[in-house]
């Protein structure tokens, strides 16, 4: 971020900039090159299940259950008899919506909310007080208690998930801004009667997106993770409709018996998680050395 | 420094009062009624009607919270709806368990993570390097549950070393103990480790570049010395806030090892409570639960003082 | 302790060679040296959370009240009622007035003798609470006791289930408690467990959601009769119980096969060949009778207030799909049975059951077409931390989009569904149309204990049917005393049921138990009893 005490270009250049350093960087870092391959292999996978003619992922057969892996089910079958191969190429599908949504929704709300705070002095002190006693709420628990409020559904876990990470970004976002609000050229442009928002948008937004970006993974990945166990604990997405959480959540009984009910949704949701942190600690290498500090 | 901490815990006020009236809000527009559940299938709407009368829960909001906050000002976190038992009570038999299981877990942690990030640090670059780090994101991708099967699955089953699930007081029988927590710990610890590890690491290689430490290498000190004296010293902050703030992060695992290694502990209270909608019972484990974060929160601060002289409140 | 105890007269005869060994060295208590205090640690099926057994239907709080508190009467193996506090009872000629009298030797847990007037207050609490109470109380002009020992209670009209229903064995039991508790609103929950049962319930070791603990309570007198079922002596033979509730499955079982616990519950039947390839442990069918898996419909809403289209989902399904989905293995379960009131019970006849036993996909649409569905959503009510009820729920969203109709699982947590069936609005504003759960056999044995073909509209179980033919039909049945008589009403109630379909049955199966070969006298039972139980 040193740069910007310098110079200040316009947003679209230094963005394009960013996207250079990017490409740049994951020909230069290979584990970073790995994550989003790995990434973008398990999404290619999800979302063309239902055009590779498997079995519905729905389809139950009882007498068929538990079946071992085969030819005509390559991971064999769960306890309805549905077909597991398909129901965790599918599941992959809710798994990254959850994550991905997450992550976008969470930063989305945390860039505004961090910088009209980091900003106005008298919104930020009731809003932090506010954003501290969401932050005090171990964020599992409190998104378990959504869900059991709001009903369980994708579009529910999602927001449960995202509010209790929101203060973390608002937190990150804030103390970006509050270090560039002292810097020279913020001052001259205040000084020069510029408006907030137009301050906000020009000079402080593009400084936020870095670091937002790399958070924005690491949230993303525990997303992931954090709709698995909420499936595990009764309060998960509806498990017809599979996801990664809740077909291990559904055949955790089986685990001593069966294990690859729970191994090979384990297996998927693990490489997945594995690649996002490290394309992320790649993003995070190449966009802000600096920011090594907060891992 | 006393000044200071006054300051802070009198902080703390308005977020708890905060923390309870969102909680007290949230739980009351909750769809499902306990009295319903208490009442059973034979009991008519009357009746179902008297029971939530007799627990209170005919009243006004306002008034339920106003009388929930009067009797918590007086230490009285009222009584469970569905076993009569005071929240205190319920609390007090849970403590123990995830207090130990966290302690252990962050124990197990910080001696293995540190030494380790430590390492991955001085031979940056090295094949050692690279497998303490994938070791360490992987502790970050493989959910809590799976890794606990496995333990039970390896550590109980095949060797038959340690208990499948339970939890023994460590001031009933120590052995016991011990075997009951390891694996639990273990499991729980796989998220803790990696994070400490990768902070270490990180901490450490940004010291290392100090011209201090290079001084100390001109002047021949031993690596070692040099490592832990001079550059672990100096990168204690940044990692004991990670340790502190980390212990929220550990509570996500601590709800999922509760409930597979069976151990009666403050997270499956909460989670059974949330399920359930017994809202005295969730009220107070949330506020324990936030207390306990500020608290930790202030302590982290404090900690700075032991390992930078420069620190001061 | 008497030698007639010694015989638990169900089991296999070399169990009752070890078990009399047991109870002959434990006769001889007081010579023996001072033995370690003999502990059973189970794995009951759910957390005790309530302690009131009058105050909550659930079997677990039924299961621990059996524990501590004891019955007037109850039932034996043949499904006869026996006296169990009571030494006997005699009816009026008119059949209008019951004379109980009180056996001699019974006290309470804190030491008072039981009086008829603890029994007076404790059936009056029941008989607030329970299905079958208030039907009882309705047709009871009065309850009184006459002296210490002696209780009448009084009628206003005929009626065959007195006896039945004080010698219910499954919920809400009419356990005896202490007067002073017994006259506790039965609206509230009782806060202290006083009964006069076999075990003493240990209030300061309780944690709910981990342990429950029972002691030994010398006091208790059994009664000479060999156990069986509720009836008979109920002689403790261990020192203390533990229940561990352990919410896992996968660890529950890992437990028993662990020997950190000796008796599972209700261990599943898919984990069964894991848990019997260990040659320690004995698994079970305790309970003979089995348990009914329940299809509800709501009968306020569209499209299930039709009664062709609840007669097309009759056609639609199949038990047997039911069946594997949530057992498994065909050794649990019935591959068919049409009797509403159970097979194997006094009732049980296969009278109308066609539909249920064929399934006829082409029969199921014409009759949809017949009724006009025009794709109104079904919302079907999915508890999915209870894996018989999702398994149910699975299976009917299957087999009611096999024949066209548009259904919608909602997936929710038991606790949820236990309030949101009873909203009465609209599907589409939180109301429901199809919940699934399931009755032990003991609940649905004969047409009044079973509620849910109670049809009397809003009045009736969850689902509100109406149908005067039944209601009428089930009266009839509980003022007549004759077996035959009362078999012939149950064929024509049947026949209607049938038609009318308050609720799909989606089969009979039988849940086993597992326990470690340390474990003796085990007794067959509909309940898990705990008494009889020595462990080694």
């Amino acid at each position: 971020m040193t740069d910007t005490t310098i110079k200040d270009p316009s947003l679209g250049a230094r963005l394009r900039h960013r996207a250079d350093v990017v490409v740049d960087s994951l020909q230069r870092n290979p584990t970073m090159l790995f994550g989003l391959s790995v990434l973008l292999v398990m999404a290619f996978m999800s979302f063309i299940a239902p055009f590779l003619g498997l079995p519905s992922p729905m389809e139950q057969s009882p007498r068929d259950r538990l079946q071992p892996p085969s030819v005509e089910a390559f991971f064999g079958t769960d306890m309805y008899g549905r077909d597991l191969f398909s129901r965790v190429l599918h599941g992959g599908q809710v798994s990254l919506v959850v994550g991905l949504s997450v992550a976008a929704l969470a930063t989305a709300f945390g860039l505004a909310i961090g910088l009209v705070t980091g900003f106005m002095r008298r919104v930020d002190a009731v809003l932090m007080r506010f954003m501290d006693a969401l932050m005090s709420i171990p964020s599992i628990l409190l998104a378990i208690a959504l869900v059991a409020l709001w009903g369980s559904s994708v579009p529910n876990v999602i927001l449960a998930l995202t509010i209790p990470e929101i203060p973390r970004v608002v937190r990150l976002v804030r103390s970006v801004v509050l270090m560039l609000r002292d810097q020279l050229y913020v001052q001259a442009a205040i000084a020069a009667g510029t408006s907030t928002p137009r301050i906000l948008i020009r000079h402080i937004l593009p400084n936020t997106i870095p670091p937002l970006i790399v958070q924005a993974t690491y949230i993303c990945a525990q997303a992931v993770i954090f709709e698995a166990y909420l499936s595990f604990v009764g309060a998960g997405t509806p498990p017809e409709i599979p996801s990664w959480g809740n077909i291990m959540a559904e055949g955790r009984m089986f685990f001593f018996q069966t294990p690859a009910i729970i191994l090979y949704p384990g297996a998927f949701l693990a490489i997945t998680v594995f690649a996002i942190n490290t394309f992320g600690d790649g993003l995070r290498d190449s966009l802000d050395p600096r920011m090594q500090r907060s891992v | 420094m006393i000044a200071y901490i006054i300051r802070r815990l009198l902080a703390t006020i308005p977020i708890m009062a905060l923390v309870a009236v969102f909680v007290f809000m949230l739980l009351h527009l909750s769809p499902t009624d306990p009295a319903l559940i208490i009442a059973g299938d034979f009991a008519t709407p009357e009746q179902v009607d008297e029971i939530r009368r007799q627990l209170g829960l005919n009243e006004p909001l306002y008034q339920q919270f106003l009388s929930w906050a009067v009797n918590l000002l007086q230490g009285d976190m009222g009584k469970s709806i569905y076993s009569g038992l005071p929240v205190t009570t319920l609390i007090g038999q849970r403590v123990e368990p995830t207090l130990m299981l966290t302690l252990c877990t962050m124990l197990i942690a910080i001696t293995l993570a540190i030494p380790l990030g430590v390492i991955a640090a001085w031979k940056v670059g090295t094949w050692i390097d690279r497998t303490v780090m994938t070791l360490a994101v992987l502790g970050f991708s493989v959910p809590v549950f799976v890794i606990g099967y496995l333990l039970i699955l390896g550590g109980s089953r095949k060797l038959g070393w340690f208990p499948v699930q339970g939890y023994t007081s460590i001031l009933d029988d120590f052995g016991g103990f011990i075997s009951h927590i390891t694996l639990p710990a273990l499991a729980l610890g796989a998220v803790y480790m990696a994070l400490i590890a990768r902070m270490t690491r990180a901490t450490m290689l940004e010291v290392l570049n100090e011209d201090y430490v290079r001084t100390a290498y001109a002047k021949g000190l031993a690596t070692r010395k040099v490592l832990v004296k001079h550059a672990l010293k100096n990168a204690m902050v940044p990692i004991s806030t990670t340790i502190g703030l980390g212990v929220a992060l550990l509570i996500g695992g601590v709800v999922v090892t509760e409930t597979v290694f069976a151990i009666p502990g403050l997270g499956r209270l909460t989670v059974d409570a949330v399920l359930r909608t017994d809202y005295p019972v969730i009220q107070g484990v949330i506020l324990v639960f936030s207390l306990t974060y500020v608290l930790l929160n202030l302590l982290v601060d404090l900690s700075y003082v032991l390992f930078d002289p420069r620190i001061r409140y | 302790m008497t030698k007639h105890n010694c015989f638990n007269y169900l089991a296999v005869p070399v169990r009752r060679l070890a078990l009399a060994g047991t109870v002959a060295a434990a006769g001889l208590g007081i010579a023996a040296p001072a033995l370690a205090e003999s502990v059973l640690k189970v794995v009951p099926h759910a957390d005790l959370r309530n302690i009131d057994p009058i105050w909550t239907t659930a079997y677990i709080t039924r299961n621990h009240g059996y524990l501590v508190f004891d019955t007037l009467f109850a039932m034996d193996e043949n499904l006869e009622v026996q006296p169990q506090m009571a030494e006997g009872h005699e009816v009026s000629e008119d059949g209008l007035t019951y004379t109980i009298t009180l056996r001699d030797g019974l006290t309470f847990h804190d030491g008072t003798p039981v009086k008829a007037e603890d029994a007076v207050a404790s059936i009056k609490r029941w008989g607030q609470r329970d299905g079958m109470g208030q039907k009882l109380m309705r047709v009871t002009e009065s309850v009184e006791a006459v002296d210490d020992k002696t209780l009448t209670l009084t009628l206003s009209e005929p009626y065959g289930l007195v006896l039945a229903s004080l010698g219910k064995i499954s919920s809400n039991v009419p356990f005896i408690m202490p007067k002073r508790l017994a006259d506790t609103d039965p609206n509230a929950q009782i806060e202290e467990i006083i009964g006069s049962g076999p075990f003493e319930f240990v209030a300061d070791e309780w944690q709910p959601g981990n342990q429950v603990i029972y002691k030994k309570f010398e006091g208790y007198v059994p009664r000479d009769e060999p156990a069986s079922y509720a009836a008979g002596g109920k002689v403790a033979n261990v020192d203390r119980i533990e229940w561990r509730y352990i919410p896992d499955a996968a660890t529950a079982s890992q437990a028993l096969m662990a020997g950190e616990v000796d008796y599972y519950e209700t261990p599943a039947v898919d984990l069964l060949p894991m848990i019997q390839s260990d040659p320690g442990i004995k698994v079970e069918t305790v309970d003979p009778l089995g348990t009914q898996g329940v299809i509800r419909f709501n009968f306020k809403h569209p499209p299930f207030d039709n009664k062709l289209v609840r007669q097309a989902a009759l056609w639609a399904v199949q038990q047997a799909d039911y069946m594997y989905a949530i057992m498994g293995d065909p050794e649990y379960f019935e591959e068919f049975c049409g009797a509403y009131f159970m097979c194997g019970g006094p009732y049980e006849t296969d009278v109308g059951s066609e539909p249920l036993r064929e399934k006829d996909i082409e029969k199921a649409k014409a009759l949809l077409a017949e009724a006009g569905y025009d794709g109104t959503p079904v919302v079907i009510l999915d508890p999915t931390d209870v894996p018989v009820a999702h398994g149910e729920a699975l299976v009917t969203a299957q087999a009611l989009r096999d024949i066209g109709m548009n259904v919608e699982l909602a997936a929710l947590d038991w606790a949820t569904m236990t309030s949101r069936r009873a909203v009465r609005e609209a599907p589409s504003e939180g109301g429901w149309n199809i919940f699934p759960t399931w009755w032990l056999a003991v609940d649905q044995l004969n047409p009044i204990t079973n509620i849910s073909v109670a049809t009397s509209g809003d009045n009736a179980w969850f689902g509100w049917p109406e149908n005067q033919k039944i209601e009428d039909l089930r009266n009839a049945f509980a003022k007549e005393t004759d077996l035959e008589k009362q078999k012939a009403i149950v064929e024509e109630l049947q026949a209607e049921l049938y038609d009318f379909v308050p609720y799909i049955p989606t089969g009979q199966y039988y849940q086993p138990t597992a326990y470690r070969d340390n474990v003796k006298g085990v007794l067959t039972a509909p309940v898990p009893f705990f008494w009889n139980i020595s462990v080694e």
